[in-house]
């Protein structure tokens, strides 16, 4: 069982090493890193958009690498079924890009958070989520100053309604405000993940939990 | 040509910079300030001569960066002298 994947590389992401180490100590495979600059993706299962702070959070936080030259070709894999997981800054890429619903802003308290919350999987049906059991409710790290998940009122019931909402801040640890306390949500066909929270911070016992490491293994089964 | 785009937050979406501003304003003793809403607004300079095509353009830089219509109106000003 085996995976190829790999990791966008924006100016200004920062969690890039964190995710090739993870991607690598999971899935036994080296992942490649891709340069925003390139036009075209090599042959991957699993595209990692990362945490960091792409172009300084200018203009909205993603707003700028949304529009990156790489975005088109994602949007491209994205189409042919490939699995893309955006984590943090690539949560608010993935939305700014249209390829998620929605917009993540200020957090509700204005301050950047830096902590670890509980969340729960409110979805174990899908491909970045299905190695945890419907319900069960894990640790995970966050760190973020926009995750306050909005949308508008009909796109939220259908997010609701068609089990797209993947994760949710649980025990009352939304650190953010987000509606609906949402921590991820997927595209319609399901393929397309985005998150704020950190689980590549949450893979072995030196991170004081193992809890994160579920959500690799769904995409490696998914695409196995 | 000079044209200002502005950005304004819709009605009804959160703007927590805009509440923590209309409180500072408060505190300062400001008194009867209903509310306060922060946006963004954007100075351009365009080579194009024509208004129509330089709005048409301007509106385009709207939608395609300058504003997430998710959450966000913008209106096109241009400078016609």
């Amino acid at each position: 069982m085996s995976m190829k994947s790999g990791v966008v590389v924006f100016p200004g992401s920062n969690r890039e090493r964190d995710m090739l180490y993870a991607l690598e100590n999971i899935t036994g495979a080296k992942p490649q890193a891709i340069w925003h600059a390139d036009t075209e993706l090599p042959d991957l299962d699993l595209v990692v958009l990362c945490g960091g702070f792409s172009y300084g959070d200018y203009l909205r936080t993603g707003a700028i690498a949304a529009r990156g030259h790489i975005m088109p070709a994602i949007a491209k894999a994205a189409d042919r079924g490939v699995r893309i997981l955006g984590i943090c800054n690539g949560f608010q890429i993935l939305c700014e890009a249209g390829l998620l619903p929605g917009v993540l802003m200020r957090n509700a308290g204005l301050k950047f958070v830096c902590k670890e919350v509980k969340l729960e999987v409110a979805n174990a049906k899908t491909d970045f989520t299905r190695k945890y059991a419907q319900g069960q409710v894990w640790r995970c790290p966050v760190a973020h100053g926009d995750g306050n998940y909005f949308t508008d009122p009909e796109t939220l019931k259908r997010l609701e309604g068609e089990g797209r909402v993947g994760l949710r801040y649980a025990d009352g640890t939304n650190p953010n405000g987000s509606l609906n306390d949402i921590a991820g949500i997927l595209n319609e066909r399901g393929n397309v993940f985005g998150m704020m929270p950190h689980p590549e911070n949450m893979i072995e016992p030196m991170n004081g939990a193992t809890d994160g490491r579920a959500l690799f293994e769904s995409v490696l089964e998914a695409v196995a | 040509m000079k044209a200002r785009i502005k950005v304004t937050l819709k009605n009804g979406v959160l703007d927590p910079q805009g509440k923590a501003i209309e409180g500072a304003l408060g505190s300062l003793g400001f008194s009867g300030v209903a509310s306060v809403r922060q946006g963004k607004l954007f100075e351009v300079e365009l080579d194009e001569t024509d208004p129509a095509k330089a709005k048409a353009a301007l509106e385009e830089m709207s939608k395609k960066l300058l504003a997430n219509t998710v959450i966000e109106n913008y209106a096109v000003e241009l400078d016609e002298k």
